[in-house]
């Protein structure tokens, strides 16, 4: 198709057609046709949630219940962001929000690619065994965990502090085994060639595993940050205090404080939503691949 | 250059695996064995970690709950209207894109966006679409001459406006795992089917479905597992309801009350024990369909 959209630009339009249909026949065309009006409804139902959180965020509460629709608001309301942001504390939410994710992503990686490498290159007693109980404990649901995990975080009177957001989640087992995959990957001559020129395992690891095992870590890493982003029932449960929640936590909390103002309510949505977004847009190849590769874990 | 673990290597190994170790140990390990023992807490003092009395009564209780059949059964109603749906659109949507070139990139990202946003935040979004009066699905029906829905409202429409909403925010992920899945097969197979004239449909039929079956099978068995876990769209969606006359109560939700509102810890980790089986099961259940009737 996209030979099919470059080579005839220079040729008059009565010529382009022929040369399309002599390429590549009236079916195929028509095929194509069905093929772009098919993926392109199916795109927009999938973008009209977006568009409709994003278009009443900017509406007056007038044009934001009006029937039928306004798909454009006249004047754009952006002052409805600002009276979202004065009606709950989502400034001391989204520093929350952005401590929890960088903090638990930071330690998640540092105790990711230390074990990882243990795993990969390292010789020691009872590697397989620990290895295959790890990877074994991803069979079980993480909501089991949560009642246990209350227990002994308020034993430690962790309850209500950024200690019992972050610290469960400073290490992880899917992590580690994507990472393992792509250690074991670097060959073992290298390893063995910087040991005999007496590179210590430790200066191997971090100037010869990571750089070359890049593209695995940002995407743990990426997939880590909207995980932690985005996670809602731990947060929801371990903080009471209104000044400890998480966006999400207290995005949920504003909709009983908002009411039916649903512009605001949107508004607040979309400045939850927006940040992984862009995230997403700019990181895309490395969360697609980290996907793929967790997929063929089974 | 092979060598045997030594004494020291090990050592050194373990202090490599330490840090993870320790975190993991405290918080997956350990509270994995204690939710299975506090299933079996019957008389349990929270604030002092005393266990006083043993026994099964949790399971009794759970058992005897008709709000957990409930529970189990709405979970099972998602599960089955989840999955399914999500699959067959998933891999047609693959297979289309498959197809094409051109703008292929952008279709994949706009299928693919809803995964990397909050639940929460998507599932209010979805309720001011589901909103009876002034919602944009009530709309749309009504272009069709449909009456306006209670989505959110009447227990009848709850899970509907639930699965509805599920399939749209996993399909993209599906998506991804079966244009892996359509890379892997090999060329060669479409070129010589063409060679000996197959239609495209029976390319579809005798090549692609039969080679895409390991997909088909981890598609299914990560949606199953993950649909059975479902809390934070139905906590969001219902405002932190489960749904009106309890139609969305979900296992995940029927443990969060019992646990958070309720502190029936002991029920609760019963629920979380019976929710694990159950997946287990039907994951097996999966597995050994699988080994009958895909092959390799």
């Amino acid at each position: 198709m996209k030979q099919v959209l470059e080579t005839p630009a220079g040729l008059p339009p009565s010529k382009r057609a022929s040369w399309l249909l002599a390429d590549a026949g009236m079916a195929e065309v028509m095929k194509k046709g069905l093929i772009y009006t098919a993926l392109s409804i199916g795109a927009i139902m999938m973008l009209i949630p977006f568009y409709w959180m994003v278009v009443t965020s900017l509406k007056t509460p007038a044009e934001a219940v009006a029937m039928p629709p306004v798909w454009m608001p006249d004047v754009l309301q952006f002052g409805n962001y600002g009276t979202a942001l004065e009606a709950a504390p989502f400034g001391q939410y989204f520093l929350n929000s952005v401590l929890v994710t960088a903090v638990s992503t930071i330690g998640e990686l540092f105790t990711t690619i230390l074990a990882a490498f243990a795993f990969a290159k390292m010789k020691f007693y009872g590697r397989s065994l620990l290895f295959t109980v790890l990877i074994a404990t991803m069979m079980v649901p993480g909501e089991l965990l949560i009642i246990p995990n209350f227990v002994t975080l308020s034993n430690f009177g962790l309850i209500n502090t950024y200690a019992a957001l972050i610290i469960p989640y400073l290490a992880s087992v899917f992590s580690v085994f994507i990472l393992h995959q792509n250690f074991v990957s670097v060959p073992d001559e290298l390893y063995y060639a910087a040991k005999v020129d007496g590179c210590s395992d430790f200066r191997f690891l971090w100037s010869v595993m990571v750089p070359l095992s890049k593209s695995a870590i940002v995407a743990i890493t990426i997939l880590k940050v909207i995980g932690s982003w985005n996670s809602f029932m731990w947060p929801l449960i371990v903080t009471n205090d209104r000044m400890l929640r998480t966006l999400p936590v207290g995005l949920q909390a504003f909709t009983t404080e908002a009411g039916t103002k649903y512009e605001l309510l949107m508004a607040a949505s979309t400045l939850v939503v927006l940040p992984m977004i862009i995230l997403y847009l700019f990181l895309q190849k490395y969360i697609i691949m980290g996907i793929s590769r967790s997929g063929l874990k089974g | 250059m092979i060598q045997n673990p030594t004494l020291k290597s090990t050592m050194k190994a373990w202090l490599y695996i330490l840090p993870m170790m320790l975190i993991i140990f405290t918080f997956n390990l350990y509270p994995i064995v204690k939710s299975f023992a506090m299933s079996f807490y019957t008389d349990y003092n929270f604030y002092e970690d005393v266990v006083h009395a043993y026994g099964l009564g949790n399971f009794g209780m759970i058992l005897q709950d008709s709000d957990f059949y409930l529970a189990i059964k709405n979970t099972f109603i998602f599960v089955l209207g989840v999955v399914p749906i999500s699959i067959a659109l998933s891999l047609g949507i693959a297979l289309l894109l498959n197809q094409i070139k051109f703008l292929s990139g952008f279709f994949r990202t706009v299928y693919f966006l809803p995964f990397v946003t909050s639940t929460v935040a998507i599932s209010l979004v979805w309720n001011w679409l589901y909103h009876r009066n002034y919602g944009l699905m009530n709309y749309f029906l009504g272009w069709f001459g449909i009456e306006p829905v209670h989505w959110i409202t009447d227990p009848d429409y709850s899970m509907l406006a639930l699965v509805i909403m599920a399939v749209w925010k996993g399909l993209g992920f599906n998506i991804i795992l079966f244009l892996v899945g359509l890379n892997n097969i090999d060329e060669t197979y479409y070129k010589a089917a063409k060679v000996d004239g197959a239609s495209g449909f029976k390319q579809f039929r005798n090549i692609t479905l039969p080679l895409l079956g390991p997909t088909v099978f981890l598609v299914s068995v990560l949606g199953v597992i993950n649909s059975f876990k479902v809390f934070d769209e139905v906590y969001a969606l219902f405002q932190a309801k489960p749904g009106p006359a309890k139609s969305t109560l979900t296992v995940v939700y029927y443990l969060y009350e019992k646990f958070y509102t309720e502190y029936q810890y002991g029920i609760a980790a019963a629920a979380g024990v019976v929710l694990f089986v159950i997946i287990l099961a039907v994951t097996l259940i999966q597995f050994a369909y699988n080994r009958k009737f895909v092959h390799y």
